[in-house]
């Protein structure tokens, strides 16, 4: 059994070398079946992982450098629920990209299949690993597959910028997420997590607070959470469709985790004494992201500038659910993530559907062009559902979970913004959905005009009339498995369970240092009315197609005073986002500079 | 006094960040990416310091004889692999973008707005 | 934002950045005054236990050698990303496959003096890489170090103006090849750990006489598969930079 441990990161990296090697030699079908092979066994491994560490985390020690003395000299992969049952979502939308990209997609001999191979273990590595530094080296792995994904479409300028604006945004995160480890390194002597959190134990000072600042803001940088979240549109709107799935699916969501794990493993001592602090910041900050990425994902043209805000606005409310600081929060962000990242993915297939049959992902070209395509307008649309967070979609159980969460944490007041964030971003989906496959409203408005400059190269070939199975079905399924999610018994109970598990940090550290098991953390059973949430859901559903309907209406008047406010409101936060690197460094120095402020004033001048 | 050499890592960082906040050329952001880089390494290695240590390198020494900490050097050799091929990638894609766009100045570029 | 806007912000925030960090910083263990354990533990068992001298050496193959299979993958997936943004375009002429070409587009001719001296040193360059690499248990080096100091010595040929024989050296199939020895050797012997009964990356090979050159089990072989590996990924980034120069300039003549 513990053989299995590091293989997630093996296979990948092994089938990845060979391809690398044989570049231009081995045919097109036997790299993408040999990748598909490797993504089937690795998210095989990954559940059964996510199953057998259901009541124990595997503590898995590499070099057989087992812990001694109470120190730990080498690396460990700790497997719990959450990190296995993460690294196998990441393998299921892996698979997805790769089965979208069959046949059509224009891959250069074997690169694009290494490079992503290069990114599954990456990402399954994070997920698994327990040593700070190691997650730091995973980090970095999946930030040099993902740039060069990114800039992939390597004759179109935007792509290009896109990705030297995630590079560099990204590289600076990374740099700040070292010099958080070097601190901790300085304080503790260690690297392992676990032994760095018993090192810790309680104490609080200068050097913690800045650390845990400098880690938290760069892992948010890969999070995209305002005011470091300039970056993610622009990369997400230029790097191609499997890439975006990925992108937007399950890479930055890893940010959100990274923070989660490091808080629970190593930060949950010291701030125990200064939870309203930590989770006050965190609060605000998740409902800024949140707003914002709602704000600025209505007023795109391009659709996959569009997806970007809605993910940046969708992750938003995850740092909330963590920020809760419970693990009732943290199991409402497990199965959001889980439900939200397969919503995205099947609407960038669809995006990536439109931009092979048409050559374009600009709403107002596409205007009525999508009429003869129903299923896909109906998986469009019921994705936008799932953004919306409309029952029985497993984003429904997600945001039902975190807004309990709130409740117990007396911070009802999220409940608006999960109701804001849903309504406008699902809006934007029914919006395009109305527009490009109904060819309703005008042919422009006076809201949407982010994106117009992209211009776009095609990535896939052969496009015909009809649209290709192998890109149909990904999304189709994916819409299925969201709402599978919502559906099947248990996964409440799982989610909570898992969350106790990773929030037992005490337990944590017993398990990887001295190999002993403390007693479970077991959740009490508690009743948990569904008719708020349910309330909540339906209205914001209901919201989001009366706000689309009003955008495309014909009768409704056009030019009316109401909407200059809300035009010169987007405007300016349009103004914001330049496309420039430098204001988007400028904006990151603030963001990390005034997280610190706040938490180092709020925790030693006002004690909270 | 004791705290130079980290006082001269966060300096480090923030010049290296300065220049790429003012800079009109993305081969020159590659390069002060290095610098902020290289602010890593010193705090690194100012952590790993024993006064009067030697490196550690034990052949033919007497065991016993204080010598700095390897970890951080171990790290710093990994670090240094990350950004020479950060840079790497770097360079490529201004290289790419000359020729996609005609200059590798970010003023000038202003297809991604809004 | 315009240009003074931005300064303005990023100066107030790197004034905040800077006072944050001094604060951190008085906290810490000043500096020569180093306390933790994990490095004097290292020291103090590393010769006798692993047979090895240079504990840097042993801490990135032995003792966490995981973060070094890591760093490997993240050169080779780097070199793979190089080559594919710097990848022919459906724009660029096809034809600069033929050595002629290549030499069209050539720098003026170098002089004598630079020949003789590139290549003569690339020869001892090649050895002094080798000899970096195999003793990278015993003194300061390894297989990172050697292996960049391996990856210059084509640059040698290509300085000394031989296209013909910097192509032929570099062409994509051996340096490739050899750049996937270097991962997937890696992988077999953290599998020779697997087979043995044991965990991945275990040292499982015999340790040998310190300060021999055949010390230190596995490491030996991990340092050769890394050597290659980073000469093999160098060598590919600096053909594939090359190459587009070569390129442009051709573009420039026409």
């Amino acid at each position: 059994m513990h053989t299995l441990v590091p293989l997630p990161v093996a296979i990948p990296l092994g089938v990845a070398a060979i391809l690398g090697a044989l570049n231009g030699h081995v045919p097109r079908r036997i790299a993408d079946a040999a990748c598909i092979l490797a993504t089937v066994a690795v998210g095989a491994i990954t559940l059964d992982l996510m199953v057998i560490s259901r009541h124990v985390p595997i503590v898995y020690w590499f070099g057989g450098w087992t812990v001694r003395a109470g120190m730990a000299i080498g690396i460990s992969f700790v497997i719990d629920p959450i990190g296995a049952g993460l690294a196998s979502f990441v393998c299921v939308l892996v698979l997805a990209a790769f089965i979208f990209s069959l046949h059509y997609f224009e891959s250069v001999g074997t690169m694009f299949h290494v490079l992503m191979l290069g990114f599954l273990a990456a990402m399954c590595g994070f997920c698994l690993t327990g040593d700070l530094f190691n997650m730091f080296v995973f980090f970095e792995l999946m930030s040099a597959a993902a740039f060069a994904l990114c800039g992939y479409k390597n004759e179109e300028p935007s792509a290009q910028q896109g990705a030297l604006n995630f590079a560099i945004t990204n590289t600076i995160g990374a740099f700040m997420v070292l010099i958080g480890i070097a601190l901790l390194y300085s304080r503790t002597g260690a690297l392992n997590m676990a032994q760095i959190g018993r090192a810790l134990s309680n104490q609080m000072d200068a050097t913690i607070i800045v650390a845990f600042v400098m880690i938290m803001c760069g892992f948010y940088v890969k999070a995209a959470a305002v005011p470091f979240h300039f970056w993610l549109a622009d990369a997400h709107a230029v790097a191609p469709t499997p890439v975006c799935i990925l992108f937007s699916g399950v890479m930055v969501e890893l940010g959100v985790y990274a923070v989660a794990r490091v808080y629970w493993a190593i930060m949950d001592g010291p701030f125990a004494a200064h939870r309203p602090a930590l989770s006050g910041l965190l609060l605000t900050v998740g409902a800024i992201t949140a707003v914002v990425g709602a704000i600025m994902c209505f007023g795109q043209r391009h659709i996959k500038r569009l997806l970007a805000f809605s993910t940046i606005s969708h992750v938003g409310l995850l740092i909330i659910a963590f920020a809760l600081l419970t693990p009732d929060g943290l199991a409402g962000g497990a199965i959001y993530t889980l439900g939200h990242g397969m919503v995205k993915a099947a609407l960038f297939i669809v995006s990536g559907i439109l931009l092979h049959r048409f050559g374009t992902v600009d709403e107002y070209h596409l205007h009525g062009r999508g009429r003869p395509h129903l299923g896909t307008a109906l998986v469009f649309f019921a994705a936008g559902l799932g953004l919306a967070g409309m029952p029985p979609f497993g984003t429904f159980l997600g945001e039902h979970t975190i807004e309990r969460a709130a409740e117990l944490a007396h911070q009802s007041w999220i409940d608006v913004i999960f109701f804001f964030a849903g309504a406008i971003t699902a809006a934007a989906v029914f919006r395009v959905t109305a527009r490009v496959f109904f060819g309703w409203g005008p042919k422009h408005d006076e809201f949407s005009g982010g994106g117009k400059h992209i211009s776009e190269q095609r990535e896939t070939k052969h496009s015909g009339q009809g649209i290709p199975a192998v890109m149909f079905v990904p999304a189709a399924v994916l819409v299925l498995l969201a709402l599978a999610i919502g559906i099947m018994p248990h996964v409440h109970q799982e989610a909570r369970v898992a969350a106790f598990t990773m929030a037992d940090h005490a337990g944590y550290q017993a398990r990887v240092l001295d190999g002993t098991k403390l007693p479970d953390a077991k959740p009490e059973v508690e009743y948990s009315p569904l008719a708020e949430s349910l309330a909540r859901s339906l209205g914001a559903t209901g919201a989001a197609l009366g706000i689309a309907f009003l955008t495309l209406a014909p009768w409704y008047p056009r030019k009316n005073k109401a909407y200059r406010p809300i035009r010169s409101a987007m405007q300016v936060l349009r103004n914001f986002h330049t496309g420039h690197v430098g204001d988007y460094v400028a904006f990151l120095t603030f963001g990390v500079a005034a997280f610190g402020v706040v938490l180092g004033l709020l925790i030693k001048r006002f004690g909270f | 006094m004791s705290i130079f050499p980290y006082l001269v890592a966060a300096w480090l960082f923030l010049v290296g960040l300065y220049g790429v906040i003012s800079s009109r050329n993305f081969v020159h952001i590659a390069m002060c990416l290095a610098v902020v880089q290289s602010s890593t390494y010193v705090l690194l290695l100012a952590i790993g310091y024993k006064t009067g240590g030697v490196p550690p390198i034990f052949a033919g020494a007497q065991v016993g004889t204080p010598a700095v900490d390897p970890i951080v050097q171990a790290l710093m050799l990994t670090d240094i692999v990350v950004e020479a091929t950060v840079v790497a990638l770097l360079l490529a894609l201004a290289v790419q973008i000359q020729k996609a766009a005609g200059t590798v100045n970010p003023d000038r570029l202003l297809e991604l707005q809004g | 934002m315009n240009r003074s806007r931005r300064h303005i912000l990023f100066f107030v925030s790197a004034a905040v950045f800077f006072g944050l960090m001094t604060w951190a910083m008085h906290d810490l263990p000043p500096v020569g005054h180093y306390r933790g354990p994990y490095g004097d533990a290292i020291n103090a068992t590393v010769v006798y236990e692993r047979h090895i001298t240079d504990a840097v050496t042993a801490v990135n193959f032995d003792y966490r050698g995981f973060d070094t299979l890591g760093e490997e993958s993240i050169l080779f997936l780097s070199v793979i990303g190089v080559g594919t943004l710097l990848r022919q375009q459906k724009r660029e002429r096809k034809s600069r496959e033929d050595t002629d070409e290549l030499e069209k587009g050539q720098a003026p001719e170098p002089s004598e003096a630079m020949k003789v001296i590139t290549l003569g040193l690339v020869g001892p360059l090649v050895v002094y890489g080798i000899y970096i690499i195999t003793h990278g248990q015993l003194t300061p080096g390894g297989g990172f170090q050697g292996g960049v100091v391996l990856a210059t010595a084509p640059l040698l040929v290509y300085l000394a103006g031989d296209l013909k024989t910097f192509k032929r050296i570099t062409t994509h199939t051996l340096v490739e090849i050899g750049e996937a020895i270097g991962i997937f050797g890696f992988l077999m012997i953290g599998f020779l750990g697997i087979i043995a009964g044991k965990e991945f990356l275990r040292n499982v090979l015999p340790l040998g006489q310190t300060g021999s050159i055949f010390s230190g089990g596995t490491v030996a072989l991990l340092d050769i598969a890394t050597g290659l590996a980073v000469a093999g990924g160098f060598i590919s980034a600096i053909y594939a930079f090359l190459e587009q120069t070569i390129e442009m300039r051709m573009e420039g003549e026409e």
